[in-house]
């Protein structure tokens, strides 16, 4: 996190002149369980991308459709609304058969 | 109502609404409440005849007036609005938010006293209750001055050292609804004189989009407030550059204080607005008999310039302040600032305070004269206040 | 043109649309999807958003200062004048416009004020009426979490009976808020020549078509976003979809629009669902259920949603093609 500036070298009026400087925000941190993707089970039909409610869910255009790439973990918050509206994900299917599996974050850390 | 020329018999209403006519803002939005109406009401048939091209919204409350001149001025539009009193008061909120969002804006304010209980007439507790929101503070004394502030004002504002609403007070009904001589400038030496309306950080300007209004926590609100202290210091260099230009198109000088007959002054009296007209009427009664009277009338009252006070003031008789409002359960506003600006000076003056005038009480030349015999006589306690014209 | 998830999903797939990440609202929120879906609704159209915001959870969670997760024009005044701020935008694009001072006068500009039900229900109510009957051309966006949810979950006019806040909770005497909630929709409809609907982030396309309604309509538009409080409605964090599936399915959050008079139910349900099944699935309620007289109180609401369901279809039926102006 930067230092904090002093009032000479803030921009005047409490405005913030710059657009999107919450993206320096890691919301990461605040996981506990995280999504893992299974590319070979997933149909991009786009429901996670929608609803995520961080745009945690990196996607890219791929001869003019939208393609699924993965989940951005510096900002996904492990919220779980993925897995629900995965329309490829539930609790009948076997994990492997699924397109998206939580996993706890301890698993991932160092 | 037919574009008024140069020299007119008009209200002070009609003054100011022709000041904002030849302003032409882009937004105007306001609610009528007396005795701001008529000025509200002059400037709507000026948009209804298409007399200005200005946008004006009709809001439903005055905390919405306020709300939208910051949402306009936010914009990138030149917004003013007008108000009184109690619409000062609900506005308070959205005051404070204007100054710290360092907008623009002008706000002609016709002072009337506050309820409750509720009185339509004159007094000062409107914008004393404003006096810490940010707000740059202009006081006229007349439709005259009254409209040229308006104009002052607008320049002051808009300067990029200032960056901060300005509110010109003029006393309800006295100066608002009272017919006077005016001499207005032409519509083409207005215009030149406030010139474009200087812009920053426009939420218009989508290439460049900014965030108005964040949450600061613990922080940054600090540095916040210290950057709009530091524009107030900036009012007094920039004021005076202005009020020279406008010297040299009206031919008026308006300094920060008014001086009326002061070189010599044994005695002071210090008032805010209309009220300074019959002091200077009684002062020259009294210099007939002999006495050495003076009148010292802020033009500028926020930012307080404690400096040319103190220069003034010093080494004289006797400071008489009068204050058209009262702080209860402390010393009246213009009395507390200048009796605090006057704590280091060499040569300390007697100092007494006077309240006149509350809920439009008439103040008389008698009732000025008393107070002026008070300091003759040495008769002045700094930690009595007293009233002028109340029933005791 | 009716906007699909594919098309978004392009057009978005390497830009924000408007809100970004980084913003610290609760996991699972659905406030910033009400945010995203009609920003990027009002993008893919070519319009370019500016966006007021009342003070609330949305608000404050996107903009600590230095940190704004805003990446369009963004303006937030105080708690209740939302509504008359973006009033003075609108108004301050027409005067520029005019004097040929905007800096791209060809853009198309689409001004949204959002605000929590907080400031919309009650605080904002004056402010909001007044813009409406103003008739400025600007989208009035509720995300509605039917309580003051920023501030910890005190009782608003939207907040439900039975529900449990902390300035009226359900009590050992008393049953918490006993009064329905405010029906804002036909409030705002009420002011004649406006477009007001309901919208749900469940019905994602239902909701495009709205604000795409919205943005066309020559006149100011209000839309009710239903938006479940995951922490306060006491329900797992990736649940706002379902519960909001549920609330459509029950009749407790209706989705219809009613464009100068016209009513248009735009999600038919068959038969519907008992609105406890609603009311179970929230730990909101879990004191509500404790009490004796549960049954009873739900049972009123269970009457109101129906009678209230049965209005709606006979307003449909009876303002059908019969615009008031």
């Amino acid at each position: 996190m930067a230092e904090l500036k002093n009032w000479r070298e803030l921009p005047i009026g409490g405005v913030i002149d710059k657009p999107a400087t919450a993206k320096e925000y890691q919301t990461g941190t605040w996981r506990v369980i995280r999504p893992i993707y299974q590319a070979e089970n997933c149909i991009n039909c786009m429901f996670c991308w929608l609803y995520c409610p961080d745009q945690a869910v990196e996607i890219e255009v791929v001869d003019g459709k939208p393609k699924m790439k993965g989940f951005n973990y510096y900002y996904c918050k492990g919220c779980g609304l993925c897995v629900n509206v995965c329309p490829k994900t539930n609790d009948k299917l076997p994990e492997e058969k699924r397109a998206i599996v939580m996993k706890p974050e301890t698993e991932f850390q160092e | 109502m037919p574009e008024v020329k140069n020299r007119q018999a008009v209200t002070g209403a009609q003054a100011i609404a022709n000041a904002m006519r030849q302003i032409n803002p882009d937004v105007v939005a306001a609610y009528p409440i007396t005795p701001q109406t008529p000025v509200v009401e002059y400037f709507a048939q000026y948009v209804a005849d298409g007399v200005v091209d200005t946008e004006m919204i009709p809001v439903e409350s005055e905390h919405s007036a306020m709300s939208a001149v910051v949402g306009a001025a936010a914009a990138g539009a030149r917004a003013m609005t007008a108000t009184a009193a109690n619409g000062l008061a609900l506005m308070h909120e959205i005051v404070y938010i204007a100054a710290s969002s360092r907008l623009p804006i002008v706000m002609p304010v016709a002072n009337r006293a506050l309820s409750g209980p509720i009185n339509i007439h004159c007094d000062h507790s409107d914008a004393m209750a404003e006096r810490d929101s940010g707000w740059i503070q202009l006081w006229a004394e007349n439709a005259q001055e009254a409209y040229d502030l308006t104009l002052i004002a607008l320049r002051l504002g808009e300067h990029e050292d200032v960056r901060l609403p300005v509110m010109i007070n003029f006393d309800g009904f006295i100066i608002s609804h009272g017919v006077e001589v005016v001499d207005f400038l032409d519509d083409e030496v207005v215009k030149k004189f406030i010139g474009e309306p200087k812009v920053k950080y426009p939420l218009l300007d989508v290439d460049n989009p900014v965030t108005y209004g964040p949450l600061d926590l613990y922080d940054y609100y600090f540095e916040h407030k210290r950057q709009q202290i530091e524009a107030m210091k900036h009012v007094e260099r920039v004021y005076k550059e202005i009020v020279d230009e406008f010297e040299k198109i009206s031919g008026r000088r308006y300094n920060i204080f008014d001086k009326y007959m002061v070189d010599d002054a044994e005695y002071i009296m210090i008032a805010l607005g209309s009220t300074a007209g019959t002091i200077k009427y009684t002062v020259d009664l009294l210099r007939e008999q002999g006495h050495k009277v003076g009148l010292v009338k802020p033009w500028v009252f926020r930012p307080f310039l404690k400096k040319e006070l103190q220069e003034v003031l010093n080494g004289r008789k006797a400071v008489v302040v009068l204050d058209r409002s009262a702080s209860f359960g402390a010393e009246a506003p213009l009395y507390e600032a200048v009796k605090s600006a006057l704590f280091n000076v060499e040569n300390k003056p007697l100092i007494g305070s006077y309240v006149y005038g509350l809920g439009g009480r008439d103040i008389k030349v008698e009732y000025i004269k008393q107070a002026f015999e008070d300091a003759f006589a040495g008769n002045l306690n700094p930690d009595e206040e007293r009233y002028l014209g109340l029933r005791e | 043109m009716a906007l699909n998830i594919m098309q978004l999903a392009t057009k978005f797939a390497d830009k924000n649309p408007g809100i970004t990440p980084g913003h610290r609202l609760c996991p699972g929120c659905a406030a910033p999807n009400v945010a995203k879906f009609a920003l990027m609704t009002a993008q893919s159209l070519g319009y370019t958003p500016i966006v007021g915001l009342a003070t609330g959870c949305l608000e404050v969670s996107t903009t600590i200062f230095p940190f704004t997760a805003w990446n369009v024009p963004y303006i937030h005044n105080a708690f209740e004048n939302v509504a008359a701020t973006v009033s003075g935008v609108e108004t301050a694009y027409r005067a520029l416009a005019k004097k040929g001072r905007l800096v791209d006068p060809e853009k198309k500009y689409a001004f949204f004020a959002f605000g929590g039900d907080g400031g919309t229900y009650d605080i904002g109510l004056q402010s909001l009426s007044g813009a409406v009957e103003r008739g400025h051309k600007f989208i009035y966006i509720v995300y509605d979490n039917e309580g003051y949810m920023n501030t910890g979950n005190q009782r608003s006019g939207a907040t439900p009976p039975g529900s449990q806040t902390t300035t009226q909770p359900v009590g050992k005497k008393l049953p918490g808020k006993v009064q329905l909630k405010k029906n804002i929709v036909e409030i705002m409809a009420g002011h004649e020549n406006v477009y007001v609907a309901t919208v749900s982030t469940s019905e994602p396309m239902d909701f495009f078509k709205k604000i795409e309604k919205a943005l066309q309509f020559d006149g100011p538009s209000f839309i009710a976003a239903f938006s479940p409080c995951v922490r306060f409605w006491r329900i797992s964090e990736d649940k706002a979809v379902d519960i909001s599936k549920l609330a459509i399915e029950t009749g407790y959050w209706p989705l219809y629009e009613v464009e100068r008079g016209v009513y248009r139910i735009t999600k038919k349900v068959k038969e519907l669902k008992p609105v406890k099944e609603f009311i179970k699935a929230q730990g909101r309620f879990r004191n509500l259920l404790k009490r004796p007289d549960a049954e009873e109180i739900i049972n009123e609401v269970q009457e109101y949603i129906t009678r209230r369901w049965e209005r709606l279809q006979i307003l449909e039926e009876a303002t059908k093609d019969k615009p008031i102006r």
